[in-house]
């Protein structure tokens, strides 16, 4: 199935012309970089949903996951399809939109208007390409903290997100602790482990080994990795599931045929199903935007900053915290959250901890999971009134 | 985590001591309740005695329960979890009805003592006359109303007596501050004698201390 190019032309003017709001930060207000030098002119691509209160207290910042965007409970601009995060995030969702201000921005290195390898570098004229530093999630989340001072914004409500974007809670507390109300960091990890890091590099090298992507230059030859983009997100699809619900839905069944074929067409549905997710994505996400992020996490190991200890990072947080996993999440597994738990025990803060049990894998914190939304629901709630903001109004449903 | 729950001890009767428990906390203390169930004392604790409430509760049921009520439970046991906390993190560490259900009662009670000024403890007495007599007259494992569970399918798999409970609490260097015991009814025993105790209380409620 050949990428349709209207959808690519699609991406591409997200970069530049996002359908969200921006900010723009200019040569007076650079991003200092971890890796030494700094980001200037840069622009933050984001959307908020419902309204800041008088008291500015009512503010949740959703951070997105590697592949997320900005565009949490909207329609996406390119797919067309609805928000990632619907489930949560809402009228009458955990994350009220009735009653918060969401605010959700697109990554530093993303490719939904925040700047990143495909926004053109003022000094060339070009896109940046490899010539943007590397990004980590302080960075991230040190950008983030830039746009809410914008806002007006000293104190957050929540800062909630699962996956990368849980790595970014973390952060957030570490960095900011006292702006931060309540954290919700869910099926995410403190540090990325070897297996993280292995995976991700096998998504990295398909990109490169692919001839398109001219070491990084694709876009100015008019040619797009397609290729080594999409074995790159059939290889890290397959990190969002688990064993169990791959066997459950596809098992062995095969695609359109009654018999094998003996060939290597996508035999079966399991191929058919990862070479869609594949082709899909690189309709929506840059090429070497997958090569910043996934390098952003691969460089994420919160205690290291506090000479190895976690609870160093997280001490004196008065922040209230629930931390969430998933029992069939073998990415970011319930081990690793438990870890983030104890350090937070350790540091005195007042956490919530549940590992939900599903059989959905990683994948479960963007999915209609009961349970998971009424942990969240409950936590929301409960952390609402204590920080003094109205009930949620009776819904007829 | 995937088994199902099963409660060691029965919930009404569970309650019974939570007031006596309850009791035994100074206002505005900080205490972690080690298998907190729905949150029924941490409530109770930080409503009336504004009490800082914190919780570990193995049910997912549990512990989503106390999170709904914006109480601080984690989703864990005494035995895994107790390790993570600093020493003195605590005024009191509480384990209702459930030392029994450990898998290592002496290590949990070790790490309560030092996680907590004090450490609360409240367990179902096998040495009382019905459980002595079931086992010494009808030569089965005893059955009672607030132990339901046949051998082969029961979570408490550390029974103790309450002279046995004394006997632990001298071997890891404790004091008891406060001891009672609780008859069927879950009404003080009159006696502070321990034989009385072991003999008649079903249930026995204590407060320890490290000793200085």
């Amino acid at each position: 199935m050949p990428p349709d190019p209207t959808n690519k032309a699609a991406g591409l003017r997200e970069v530049d012309a996002p359908h969200s709001l921006v900010a723009h930060f200019g040569a007076d207000q650079p991003l200092q970089l971890d890796a030494g030098s700094s980001l200037s002119p840069f622009t933050i691509a984001y959307q908020t949903y419902g309204a800041l209160n008088a008291d500015r207290s009512n503010a949740v910042l959703v951070c997105h996951a590697l592949t997320g965007d900005q565009h949490v409970a909207n329609d996406h601009p390119i797919t067309g399809k609805p928000g990632w995060w619907q489930t949560m995030v809402g009228p009458g969702r955990p994350i009220d939109t009735d009653r918060y201000f969401v605010i959700s921005t697109n990554v530093i290195g993303g490719c939904m208007g925040t700047t990143g390898p495909a926004s053109l570098n003022p000094a060339t004229g070009r896109p940046y390409g490899l010539d943007l530093p590397i990004v980590t999630i302080k960075d991230m989340v040190r950008a983030q903290a830039m746009l809410i001072d914008r806002l007006g914004i000293d104190t957050l409500f929540c800062v909630v997100g699962g996956s990368m974007g849980g790595m970014q809670v973390l952060q957030w507390i570490a960095s900011y602790k006292e702006r931060v109300f309540a954290a919700m960091p869910i099926a995410t990890a403190a540090k990325h482990s070897s297996q993280n890091i292995a995976f991700h590099e096998v998504g990295r090298q398909a990109v490169m080994a692919d001839p398109d992507w001219r070491k990084g230059r694709y876009l100015e030859q008019g040619v797009v990795p397609t290729k080594g983009l999409a074995v790159a997100r059939m290889a890290a699809h397959i990190t969002y599931l688990s064993d169990g619900a791959l066997q459950s839905k596809f098992g062995r069944k095969l695609q359109g045929r009654a018999a094998p074929t003996f060939s290597f067409d996508a035999e079966f549905q399991i191929e058919n199903y990862l070479r869609y997710q594949g082709m899909s994505f690189v309709d929506r996400f840059d090429a070497n935007s997958y090569l910043y992020v996934t390098r952003a996490c691969d460089y994420f190991d919160l205690a290291a900053d506090y000479d190895g200890s976690l609870a160093l990072a997280f001490k004196g947080a008065k922040t209230r915290f629930c931390v969430v996993s998933f029992n069939s999440d073998w990415l970011y597994p319930t081990a690793a959250s438990r870890a983030i738990v104890h350090a937070l025990n350790a540091g005195g803060a007042s956490v919530s901890f549940v590992d939900i049990e599903t059989d959905r894998g990683h994948d479960a914190f963007l999915l209609n999971i009961p349970e998971f939304i009424a942990t969240s629901r409950g936590f929301l709630d409960a952390a609402a009134r204590a920080r003094g903001l109205p009930p949620a109004k009776p819904r007829p449903d | 985590m995937a088994e199902e729950h099963l409660r060691p001890f029965r919930a009404d009767a569970a309650r019974v001591d939570l007031l006596l428990v309850a009791d035994m906390v100074k206002p505005n203390s900080r205490v972690l309740d080690v298998g907190c169930g729905d949150g029924a004392l941490l409530r109770l604790l930080s409503e009336e005695k504004g009490v800082d409430a914190r919780g570990i509760e193995l049910s997912q049921q549990g512990v989503n329960d106390c999170v709904a009520k914006g109480l601080s439970v984690i989703q864990g046991d005494a035995d895994a979890d107790l390790s993570a906390y600093p020493d003195g993190a605590f005024d009191y560490v509480i384990l209702s009805q459930t030392l029994q259900a450990t898998r290592r009662p002496r290590d949990v009670l070790e790490h309560m003592l030092r996680i907590g000024q004090h450490a609360i403890v409240s367990f179902p007495n096998f040495g009382h006359w019905r459980i002595r007599m079931q086992v010494a007259l009808g030569g089965r494992m005893p059955q009672t109303r607030n132990l339901p569970y046949a051998w082969y399918e029961t979570p408490n798999i550390h029974f103790c007596t309450i002279q046995d409970f004394i006997g632990l609490v001298q071997a890891v260097g404790a004091r008891i501050e406060r001891g009672v015991a609780l008859d069927r009814f879950g009404a003080p025993l009159n006696s502070s004698a321990p034989w009385v105790w072991n003999l008649f209380g079903e249930q026995g409620v204590f407060r320890l201390t490290r000793k200085r």
